[in-house]
């Protein structure tokens, strides 16, 4: 009869482990005292060793999964022996219900299983951490073990033409399977709502999941019960603004196209910049920090009853003459509250800016899930030290606000440190 | 003391058996009432002696007419009805008892007699009572009616209806058929074939009027060529009764003209069966077309407890749709969550000669809604299965969202039309496009290859044409 391996309480306090790496493989012999696991408990990462010899004929949980204190992970057996039924990952692993799928017949019970021991836990489909310890999420998102959204072809079709993304809509379908009124009805994320094909970063994902570590889910829990769900902190810096005001002088030459403000240019080097600093380009997610692998700068634009951030997709990959057309458009839309939702929304990172209203420095409010938002104060000329001498310069207050759970400060420090040397350098923005 | 059952269902036709079968089988304690035999219009007097029929029909133009040219020498070949007839309530007869063996079979109770509901989900059987413990189902369904207001109310003589016509001992000379729905136009065929001289009569503007116009016209066209009068957009204003003819004056195109006819087939028009049923009592409603009120996705009547499924629900009156209806409310009484009912999907088949089968809108009717369509057609002419039957008739037509490729309607005019419609049912109950019904290999020769290629045609890519 088979042993069970079961989570076991590493350190006093800890509550759960997340599974790191297997030492042992399925079908490996094992013997007593064999380190079978690493397990990341609350502080540090220790070793889950074999209790009994055998071999072990089951990893009930993959790597990367984090499990309570005393649930099954997994047996440890004579060879070849069978491996109840239950604890098969196959049998356990949660299927997507659709509210129209029937309860299925209650599973016999296992009479191997001692009746204090908690149920064997469903062998989650999130895959092992890579090296990096981030894991891109394909597109689409698996949304089960067979790694494959199930959805009809034509709401496939439909889903890809209008840049929803399929693994976001939940399905009605035969075991949920996503069908057309689904697309209907669902506040189905636009994914790439661009109209031309746009070149892709990373392994073609938009985004990649990152699970939270012990560290940062600790850091998280004590920062909340500081200062706020949002724990902000803020970083403030000056910047020289001359070579911008020149370049747009440069380019007001042009004549044709819309006009560039400073703003346009500002969020352009802020995609840049995100593009170096992807730390900074992300979502606070709860139980994961999504690290987007694309850039989408939300602008906060004033309107009669208050405020909406309109987001500039894919905004480091367009060009200031884009930016500056979509800016224009996206902030007369506002004002007439003519925004669709989906042009409003999924933004990855944010620029407010108060310079045309006489401010010199202010801290913006971060627009969540994104977790850092860059306030702008006025351009104004003043008297600077500049090569040796005391001399009159456009100068510009940049202050970020970070949320510390994602953005540690000397994170945010190196990322405001670029956007800095490109607003001083602005050749650096396209380079 | 009332016997009690967790289901009752009221009417043994293709809804209410299907449904009981679907009820035991989830455990419920299932009973049927019905006045009749078990399997209802469809097995008894509708879809399965008609096919009997047609089949003879089928058979006896394969021979006077085709025969020869297949290599086949023939003569004194004759066509009896009343043969034809007896063989169709045989088979009838087979299939009401398969039913009554399924009740068995699930230990579904079979109450002979009419049932009348009363209060708190009671059903009373002449003198019996009987209690639903958590359900009624009406499944009623229909029966024919005539055209009484101008003068055609169906004498079982010279105005018969379908009832009378699947008894006939021997086909009439001359017969003129009222209404040229898959009923008429089965019939039609069927008498045709049997020598009758045949006049169809429709008011609408085409024959099949529910149908693509382009299924109506290769109809019309066949018919015509059989020698079957068509006279479609045709209003009777008069009918003379007597005692062995019927002379009918006939309104089409601002011409008058005038029919001396043996028969007359009433093939218009049906009416439910709600009569002295109790509903008042139980608290069930009627729709303003006279149909039971339910609720369109529950099939849930106005009383709590009480469903309705079938013909007596509301439209389309189909079989198909009535089974299907009685297994998703057997699966709702059993605290299951069936898969809503895509009425948009439900085939229609009319089994004349060549078939007529859809699925889906009409082209008219995608104009209607202002969709962007693509029409792809393949004819069975091109297809060498089809000529290797010499059933070269008719063609297959989808039509298709011009950008994603959803299949909006497909239709089928030719021999076997009532099984191929299938194919193009499971593609759009899982929204497959013209693309997938394409990549899906077509054995060849077969006639579903029509239908990949009408799939391709769609896309401007047919291969054999």
């Amino acid at each position: 009869m088979a042993t069970k391996v079961v989570m076991e309480a590493l350190s006093p306090t800890m509550e759960e482990g997340r599974l790191v790496e297997w030492k042992k493989g399925e079908g490996e012999s094992v013997a007593v005292g064999d380190v079978l696991a690493e397990v990341e408990t609350d502080k540090a990462v220790m070793e889950l060793v074999a209790r009994a010899g055998g071999t072990l004929l089951k990893q009930v949980v993959p790597a990367g999964t984090t499990v309570p204190v005393s649930q099954l992970v997994a047996l440890i057996g004579e060879p070849g022996e069978q491996v109840p039924a239950e604890t098969n990952g196959k049998e356990t692993t949660a299927k997507p219900k659709g509210p129209a799928e029937a309860p299925a017949a209650q599973p016999t019970p296992d009479e191997n299983r001692p009746t204090s021991m908690p149920p064997a836990p469903p062998a989650e489909p999130r895959p092992a951490p890579s090296p990096s310890g981030r894991q891109p999420v394909p597109a689409p998102k698996p949304s089960q073990p067979g790694g494959r959204v199930k959805a009809s072809p034509l709401a496939r079709r439909i889903a890809e033409e209008r840049g929803i993304d399929l693994s976001s809509v939940s399905g009605t379908g035969p075991e949920g399977r996503v069908v057309l009124r689904d697309l209907e009805t669902a506040g189905a994320t636009p994914a790439a709502a661009i109209s031309r094909a746009m070149p892709r970063t990373g392994d073609g994902a938009p985004y990649t999941d990152t699970p939270l570590t012990q560290i940062r889910k600790t850091i998280a829990k004590r920062l909340v019960q500081s200062i706020g769900p949002v724990p902000t902190f803020y970083l403030t810096s000056e910047v020289d603004m001359e070579r911008v005001w020149d370049a747009r002088e440069a380019l007001k030459t042009l004549g044709d196209g819309p006009k560039v403000s400073f703003n346009d240019i500002i969020i352009k080097a802020v995609a840049s910049a995100l593009r170096q600093h992807p730390a900074c380009n992300a979502w606070w997610q709860d139980d994961h920090i999504r690290y987007w692998n694309e850039v989408h700068v939300s602008m906060a634009v004033a309107v009669e009853e208050g405020l909406i951030t309109p987001v500039i997709r894919h905004t480091d990959l367009k060009t200031l003459r884009e930016i500056a057309a979509e800016t224009q458009d996206l902030a007369a839309r506002a004002r007439e509250r003519r925004l669709r939702p989906e042009e409003y929304t999924g933004g990855t990172f944010s620029v407010s800016n108060l310079g045309m209203l006489d401010i010199v420095e202010f801290t913006a409010i971060i627009n969540p899930p994104e977790t850092g938002i860059i306030a702008v104060g006025r351009i104004a000329q003043v008297p600077v030290a500049h090569e040796g001498a005391m001399t009159i310069r456009r100068r510009m207050r940049l202050t970020m606000s970070c949320d510390h759970r994602v953005i540690d400060g000397a994170t945010g420090a190196r990322f405001l440190q670029t956007l800095k040397a490109m607003l001083e350098n602005p050749l650096a923005i396209v380079y | 003391m009332a016997t009690a059952f967790d289901v009752i269902i009221i009417g043994g036709g293709p809804a209410g058996y299907v449904c009981a079968i679907r009820a035991a089988q989830l455990g419920l304690s299932t009973a049927v009432v019905e006045k009749d035999k078990l399997g209802g219009v469809c097995v008894n007097i509708g879809c399965i002696p008609t096919k009997a029929l047609l089949h003879s029909a089928y058979v006896a133009n394969l021979v006077a007419h085709d025969a020869k040219d297949l290599g086949i020498g023939v003569s004194g070949v004759t066509a009896d009805y009343g043969v034809a007839m007896r063989r169709s309530r045989k088979v009838s007869e087979q299939n009401s008892k398969g039913v009554e063996f399924l009740m068995k079979k699930h230990k579904i109770t079979v109450i002979k007699g009419t049932g009348v509901m009363g209060k708190n989900r009671t059903v009373r059987v002449g003198p019996d009572e009987y209690q639903a413990r958590k359900a009624i189902v009406i499944a009623t369904g229909s029966r024919v009616k005539g055209i009484p207001q101008i003068g055609l109310e169906i004498n079982k003589t010279t105005v018969i209806s379908s009832d009378e016509a699947l008894f006939l001992e021997q086909a009439p000379k001359t017969l003129a058929v009222i209404g040229a729905g898959a009923v008429g136009c089965e019939f039609a065929d069927i008498f045709n074939a049997f020598g009758t001289k045949v006049t169809l009569i429709e008011v609408l503007p085409r024959i099949l009027p529910i149908e693509d116009a382009e299924s109506s016209d290769a109809l019309a066209k066949t018919y015509r060529k059989r020698g079957i009068t068509v006279l479609a957009g045709a209003k009777v204003t008069k009918a003379v009764v007597g005692k062995d003819k019927v002379t009918l004056t006939i309104e089409a195109g601002g011409k008058t003209e005038t029919v001396e006819v043996e028969r007359v087939l009433m093939a218009a028009g049906r009416a439910v069966n709600i009569e002295s049923m109790g509903f008042e009592e139980a608290g069930v409603k009627l729709t303003d077309r006279g149909f039971v009120k339910v609720d369109p996705v529950t099939l849930q009547t106005t009383a709590p407890g009480v469903y309705c499924i079938g013909d007596v629900a509301g439209p389309p009156m189909l079989a198909h749709k009535g089974s299907r209806e009685g297994i998703n409310v057997a699966e709702l009484i059993a605290g299951k969550h069936p898969h809503p009912i895509k009425y948009d999907n439900v085939p229609s088949v009319t089994y004349c000669h060549p078939e007529v089968a859809s699925i889906g809108l009409t082209e008219d009717q995608v104009k209607e809604k202002k969709l962007d369509y693509q029409v792809g057609r393949f004819p069975f002419s091109a297809n060498g299965r089809a000529r290797s039957t010499g059933e070269t008739e008719g063609f297959v037509k989808i039509i298709r969202d011009k950008k994603y490729g959803e299949i909006l309607g497909a239709h089928i005019v030719g021999s076997h039309a009532s099984e191929l419609i299938h194919e193009l049912t499971v593609a759009r109950e899982n929204e497959y496009t013209v693309e997938e019904v394409d990549l899906a290999i077509h054995a060849h020769p077969t006639l579903s290859e029509a239908i990949a290629e009408a799939a391709l045609d769609s896309m401007g890519r047919v291969i054999h044409i």
